[in-house]
C-alpha cells in the first residue's frame, strides 16, 4: 500500500507565508478538546483515577490498606501490586508499575484509586494507608559517584569519543581554559499537565482493544510502547491526541501514568477512566532534565585557534531505567579543534526517571561549551565573535563529511550588526547605569537536522478540487497542523483552503514523534512524497476517491552531509549592584534553519526557545532533597519559570535560505535551537557586566553578591 | 470527597460567634492562601465562614487614641489599597509593598486582613508527605538540613525556619500599624509588630490571635516619616515571586541628620522583622553608605545563616543601603 517515493523540491506558494493557525478559532473559543476534556465528549461517563505515590525512595511496600479509601463515598476500587492486571512485558522499569512491591524512587506509583468523581478519587488516595520496608538510598549526584559508563547516550550516540592526542595538544597550548560548569535538574512543565483517558473493549480478542486519548507528542509511539507492555499488538491500541498543550519532550514517550490509566480501565472495563496528572505529580512522574557537571578543557594557540578540546560530562540516571543525556555531543562537531575528547559518566540513583527536555544534550552541553569559549576569548584577548569565526571548521569535525549548510559565521555577523555588538567595551565591569551593571554577551547555537523513519501519508481526492491529507502526527501547539496544510497545498498545487488535514490518530498513517526538531522535516517530506506520487498517478484532475499512501525516500543529504542548524544569541544583561538581581532587557537570536515555512508559527518556536533558555539561565532549578529523593520545588511558586515582566525585548531573526538537499520544502527544523546557547549568552553577558564569572545555572542574585 | 460547610456571615458579631464556637471553623477572606491550603491538605476545616461581605471595605481618615490614622477595613482588596490616593501620598511604602506582591489577579482577590494572616511559607509545610512542626507539632522540621534558600536568618528556632511571605505586613510593621481585632471579649487593638510571632517551640502558631478573633481593620498612623517611605523587594524574577529579602523604610531627617527612621525587613524571619537596632544606630546620624552598613550589621549581629541563606546578609546590606540613600535624597549611583 505504501510506496517509498523520492521527492523533488516544492515550489513555495503558501510555504513561507503568514497563514493563520488553522486551529486558532477552536483554541481561542475553548472548543479545542484536550485529553481530559475528551471524556465528556466521546468516551462516555468515566471513572476518575488518582495516583498514590511512594513516600520513600527505596524499599518495598510492606502493607497497603485500602479499607479507609474504599469506605469513602464515591470510591469504586483501589488497585495495587496485588490486584492490578499483570503486564506482559516488564523490561521498562518506568512503565512496569503495580507488578511487585518494589519501590525504586520517591513518588513512584504504588496504587490507584478509582472513584466516581475527581474529588472522591483524590480524597481516597489520601486515605490509602501504605507502610514501607525502607532501604538506604542514594539520590544525590556528585563528582565521586558519577562513574558508570553507559553503553550509549541518547538517542544512540557514542558514550565517549577521542580524536587526536588531546593531552599533548592541551599541554602544548599557548592558552588553556580549564573549568567546571554545572546545570541543575530542570522540569519541562508544559502548560497542559499530562492526562490520559482509557477504555478497554469488553472482550476484544481482535481489532482495537484499548482506546486511549492521551496528551502525547506521538500517538503511534504510545501504541507501539504501551501495547506490548499490556500484551497487545500496537494495532490493538488506538491512540488519539487531538489537542496538546505543549510537551517540550516530556510527552515524547509514554510515562507511568499512561500504563496506570490502562490498568485502571482494565479493572472496570468497558467503563472508561480519566487520569489527570497534577502539576506536583509531574515533578516525579513525567521526566526531567538531569543535572549536569561538565569538565571542560580548551587549548588554543596564541591566535585563539583551538588545538585541543576536552568535554567530560558527569550526570545522573535512575536505577529503574537508564537515560543518558548526550551533553557533550555538541562539542564533537562545533569547532575545528584537531584533537578532541568527550565522555559521559553517570551516577545511577534511586530517583525518578530523567528523560527528554527541549534540546537534550545541546542545552546543557552548549551552556558549558559556550561559556568556556567566552573565557577563552578573554584569555586570548579576542572578541568572542572573532574567536568563534577563527574556529570555523571546513568539514564536520565529528564525521569528516562536508556540512550541508553551515552558516554560523553569517548568524554571528548579522546578529552582531543588528545588536550593536561593536559598541561594547572590551573590558568587563565597564558600564554602570544607575543601580545596574550593564554588559553584553554572545553564544553560538546548534542543533542537528533530523528526519525520523516510520512515516506515511495519505492523499485522497475528495472531489470539487478538495483533497484529504492524513498523517497521524500530533500538533502539540507548534503549528504543525497549519504548516502541514501549507506544505500539502504547495505539493498538490492548490490553495491551503482546499486541503482537509487529519492528524493525531493511530487510525491514520503512522507518524513519528513531535520531537528532536524533526516533526516538520519528517512529516512534511512524507506529505510531499504522497502528494507528488498522487499527482503522478492521478494527474491534475483526479476522480473523487482517488487515493495514494506513500512514504518519503531518504534525501541525499541524509547520508552524504552533516546536517545541522546554527544560530547566534546576543544578550544584554543588567545586574543590580546592591542586590545582585539579574534582568535581561535585550535578547536576540539569529538563525540558519533552512526555509521558514510560516513566519508566525516559526517566530513562536524560536522566541519561545529563547524565552525558555532565558528562564533556564535565570530561574529554573528543581531541588531534590538527597535525604528523601524528593523534588521539593514541586510547584510553579517554587520552581520559577520566566514571567511576563522578565521577558522584555526578545526577538528572533532567520537568514534567508532553502535547504532543498535536506527536505523538499527546504526546511530543517526549528523546535529546539532557540533554547540552545541562550543560557550561555546570558551568563557571558552577566560576566561582562560585573566581572563575576558564574559557571553554574541558574544565575540567581546570590551568585553576584560577595 | 470531604464535605465542607460554607456559611456567609452577615455581620461581625455573627461571624465571631460562628467561628469562636467551632474549633473546626475558619474565616474565609479572599481565599488566596486558605484555598491553596485546602487543596494541598494542609488545612482541613469543617466549616468556612465567609467574611467577605461584612461591610469592612472602607478606607477613611479617623482620629485614633494616639492621633490621626487612616483606617483600612479588613476586606479592602490589596489592589484597591495600593491605588488609594491617601495611601499613595501618605504611606507610599505600603502602596509599593502591595504592588510588589503576588500577581494582578491575586491582588484583586486578596484582602487586607487575609494578607496579614497568611501562613508562613516553606516547601515542606506545603507538602503533607514530609514532617513539619507547623503542620504536625512534634513531627520535626524538614527544612533544617533540607532546601533552605528562602529560610529565616533571624529569630528562627530549631523547630521552624520558615519565613513570612507578606510584603504588605512588612510595610505595616515599618509604619507601626495597629490591627483592630474583634473577639469574644469585644474589640481590641494589637500593634502589627505584636500580631505575628516567632516560632520558638510553637511554630504551629503564626500569630498571637485566639481562635475566633477576627481582624476587622488596620489603623495607619500619619507621620512625617511615613510620607517619606518606600519598599524594595529583592527577588529572582521581576514579578510574581516571594521576596528573597525586602526592605520597608521610612525616614524623617532634621537637616542631614536622622530624626526618625523605621526599617522593617521581609524574607528574613517568621514575622516581618522590625530592625530596631539598626534604627537606633542610625538615629541622630547622617545617612551615608558606611552608616547604613554599620546599622545593618548591628541588627544582623544576631543573624544565623546556613550555606543556603548566607547570601541574605549582603543582600540586606545592599538593599537597605540603597533604600535609605534614596530616601535621604542621595543618588546612590
Amino acid at each position: 500500500m505504501s510506496t517509498r517515493t523520492s521527492t523533488t523540491p516544492v515550489t513555495p506558494r503558501s510555504m513561507g507565508t503568514r497563514l493563520d493557525r488553522v486551529d486558532g478559532p477552536e483554541k481561542v473559543t475553548g472548543r479545542a478538546t484536550y485529553a481530559v476534556e475528551s471524556a465528556a465528549h466521546d468516551t462516555g461517563d468515566p471513572l476518575h483515577v488518582w495516583l498514590v505515590q511512594s513516600t520513600v525512595a527505596k524499599g518495598e511496600v510492606e502493607r497497603l490498606d485500602p479499607a479507609a479509601a474504599l469506605a469513602h463515598p464515591g470510591v469504586v476500587a483501589v488497585l495495587d501490586h496485588t490486584s492490578a492486571m499483570r503486564l506482559a512485558d516488564t523490561d521498562d522499569g518506568e512503565l512496569a508499575i503495580l507488578q511487585d512491591p518494589r519501590v525504586h524512587f520517591r513518588g513512584q506509583v504504588v496504587a490507584l484509586v478509582l472513584a466516581e468523581t475527581s474529588e472522591a478519587a483524590r480524597e481516597g488516595a489520601a486515605l490509602v494507608e501504605v507502610s514501607y520496608r525502607e532501604e538506604p538510598h542514594e539520590a544525590e549526584l556528585r563528582e565521586d559517584n558519577a562513574t558508570y559508563r553507559p553503553e550509549t547516550v541518547n538517542p544512540a550516540m557514542d558514550t565517549d569519543t577521542e580524536d587526536g592526542d588531546v593531552d599533548a595538544a592541551l599541554a602544548g597550548a599557548a592558552v588553556l581554559v580549564e573549568q567546571t560548569y554545572r546545570t541543575p535538574h530542570e522540569h519541562n512543565n508544559p502548560m497542559e499537565p499530562h492526562a490520559t483517558v482509557a477504555r478497554w473493549a469488553q472482550d476484544g480478542t481482535s481489532g482495537e482493544v484499548l482506546d486511549l486519548v492521551d496528551s502525547t507528542q506521538g500517538v503511534h509511539g504510545v501504541a507501539q510502547t504501551v501495547g506490548p507492555v499490556l500484551g497487545l499488538e500496537a494495532t490493538q491500541v488506538r491512540v488519539r491526541a487531538p489537542y496538546v498543550g505543549g510537551g517540550f519532550g516530556s510527552k515524547g514517550q509514554p510515562h507511568a501514568h499512561v500504563v496506570a490509566a490502562a490498568l485502571a480501565a482494565h479493572a472496570v472495563r468497558p467503563r472508561p477512566v480519566r487520569l489527570a496528572v497534577t502539576r506536583q505529580q509531574m515533578f516525579a512522574l513525567t521526566g526531567y532534565r538531569t543535572a549536569t557537571i561538565s569538565h571542560v578543557r580548551l587549548g588554543a594557540d596564541a591566535d585563539g585557534r583551538l588545538v585541543g578540546l576536552e568535554h567530560r560530562v558527569q550526570e545522573q540516571t535512575s536505577a529503574v531505567k537508564e537515560f543518558a543525556e548526550q551533553t557533550a555531543s555538541p562539542s564533537r562537531m562545533m569547532y575545528a579543534a584537531p584533537a578532541r575528547r568527550t565522555s559521559h559518566r553517570l551516577a545511577v540513583l534511586d530517583v525518578a526517571v530523567p528523560s527528554w527536555m527541549r534540546a537534550p544534550g545541546e542545552m546543557p552541553g552548549m551552556f558549558a561549551g559556550e561559556v568556556a569559549m567566552d573565557e577563552l576569548a578573554l584569555a586570548c584577548g579576542l572578541d568572542p565573535v572573532e574567536l568563534r569565526l577563527r574556529n570555523e571548521p571546513d568539514l564536520d569535525p565529528e564525521t569528516g563529511k562536508p556540512f550541508d549548510v553551515r552558516r554560523l559565521p553569517d548568524c554571528l555577523r548579522r546578529g552582531a550588526e543588528r545588536f550593536g555588538w561593536a559598541d561594547r567595551p572590551r573590558e568587563p565591569r565597564s558600564r554602570r547605569v544607575g543601580d545596574w551593571w550593564v554588559g553584553t554577551g554572545v553564544a553560538a547555537a546548534t542543533y542537528p537536522a533530523m528526519k525520523m523513519p516510520g512515516n506515511e501519508a495519505r492523499v485522497t481526492a475528495l472531489g470539487g478540487g478538495r483533497y484529504g491529507v492524513a498523517i497521524g502526527c500530533v500538533d502539540i501547539g507548534t503549528g504543525a497542523r497549519t504548516v502541514l496544510t501549507q506544505i500539502a497545498a504547495d505539493a498538490l498545487g492548490v490553495d491551503p483552503g482546499a486541503v482537509d488535514l487529519e492528524v493525531a490518530d493511530t487510525r491514520l498513517p503512522s507518524a513519528s514523534v513531535a520531537g528532536g526538531s524533526s516533526g516538520t522535516s519528517s512529516w512534511g517530506s512524507t506529505v510531499v512524497a504522497a502528494a507528488q506520487r498522487f499527482r503522478e498517478e492521478h494527474g491534475p484532475d483526479p476522480a473523487a476517491g482517488a487515493e495514494v499512501t506513500a512514504s518519503a525516500a531518504k534525501s541525499p543529504a541524509e547520508t552524504e552531509t552533516a546536517n545541522h542548524s546554527f544560530g547566534a544569541v546576543f544578550c544584554e544583561a543588567r545586574v543590580n549592584r546592591w542586590t545582585g538581581e539579574v534582568r535581561v532587557p535585550r535578547l536576540l537570536g539569529v538563525y540558519s534553519v533552512g526555509r521558514v515555512l510560516n513566519p508566525v508559527t516559526a517566530r513562536s518556536q524560536l522566541v519561545g526557545g529563547l524565552v525558555m533558555g532565558l528562564s533556564a539561565a535565570l530561574f529554573e532549578e528543581s531541588w531534590r532533597d538527597p535525604r528523601t529523593g524528593h523534588v521539593v520545588t514541586q510547584d510553579l511558586a517554587s520552581y520559577h519559570v520566566a514571567a511576563h515582566a522578565d521577558v522584555l525585548d526578545v526577538d528572533a531573526e532567520w537568514l534567508e535560505e532553502s535547504d532543498e538537499a535536506f527536505t523538499p520544502m527546504g526546511s530543517r527544523g526549528i523546535g529546539e535551537i532557540g533554547i540552545v546557547g541562550t543560557a550561555a549568552a546570558v551568563a557571558n553577558a552577566t560576566h561582562h557586566a560585573t566581572g563575576v564569572r558564574v559557571r553554574e545555572l541558574p544565575l540567581t542574585p546570590d551568585r553576584f553578591l560577595s | 470527597m470531604r464535605e465542607l460547610d460554607y456559611v456567609r456571615a452577615s455581620d461581625v458579631e455573627e461571624a465571631v460567634a460562628l467561628v469562636s464556637g467551632d474549633p473546626d471553623a475558619r474565616y474565609l477572606g479572599g481565599g488566596t492562601n486558605l484555598v491553596d491550603h485546602l487543596k494541598l491538605g494542609i488545612a482541613r476545616p469543617a466549616r468556612l465562614v465567609d467574611v467577605g461581605r461584612l461591610g469592612l471595605d472602607g478606607v477613611e481618615e479617623q482620629d485614633g487614641p494616639d492621633g490621626r490614622v487612616l483606617h483600612v477595613g479588613a476586606n479592602v482588596r490589596n489592589s484597591d489599597l495600593a491605588a488609594h490616593p491617601v495611601v499613595r501620598s501618605a504611606f507610599p511604602v505600603l502602596s509599593r509593598a502591595l504592588l510588589s506582591g503576588a500577581s494582578g489577579q491575586l491582588r484583586h482577590q486578596a484582602s487586607t486582613g487575609g494578607n496579614l494572616l497568611q501562613r508562613t511559607r516553606c516547601v515542606y509545610f506545603q507538602d503533607v508527605t514530609t514532617p513539619c512542626n507547623k503542620r504536625e507539632p512534634g513531627s520535626g522540621c524538614s527544612a533544617v538540613g533540607g532546601y533552605g534558600r528562602q529560610d529565616a536568618v533571624l529569630g528562627a528556632s530549631e523547630h521552624c525556619v520558615a519565613t513570612h511571605p507578606s510584603d504588605m505586613a512588612v510595610a505595616m510593621a515599618a509604619l507601626d500599624a495597629v490591627v483592630v481585632v474583634r473577639g469574644r471579649q469585644g474589640e481590641r487593638r494589637v500593634p502589627v509588630r505584636e500580631l505575628h510571632r516567632l516560632p520558638g517551640d510553637r511554630p504551629d502558631l503564626d500569630t498571637t490571635l485566639e481562635h475566633g478573633d477576627l481582624v476587622t481593620g488596620v489603623e495607619l498612623p500619619f507621620t512625617d516619616a511615613a510620607r517619606c517611605s518606600t519598599y524594595l523587594k529583592v527577588r529572582d524574577r521581576a514579578s510574581y515571586a516571594f521576596a528573597l529579602v525586602s526592605v520597608a523604610a521610612a525616614l524623617e531627617l532634621d537637616g542631614d541628620v536622622v530624626r526618625d527612621v523605621r526599617i522593617a525587613w521581609g524574607g528574613v524571619a517568621h514575622k516581618p522583622w522590625r530592625a530596631t537596632a539598626a534604627e537606633e544606630a542610625l538615629t541622630g546620624r547622617a545617612v551615608d553608605e558606611d552608616a547604613v552598613r554599620a546599622a545593618v550589621d548591628a541588627e544582623l549581629a544576631a543573624a544565623r545563616t546556613t550555606d543556603q541563606t548566607a547570601y541574605k546578609l549582603p543582600m540586606l546590606r545592599g538593599a537597605t543601603t540603597r533604600t535609605l540613600l534614596r530616601l535621604a535624597g542621595k543618588d546612590p549611583s
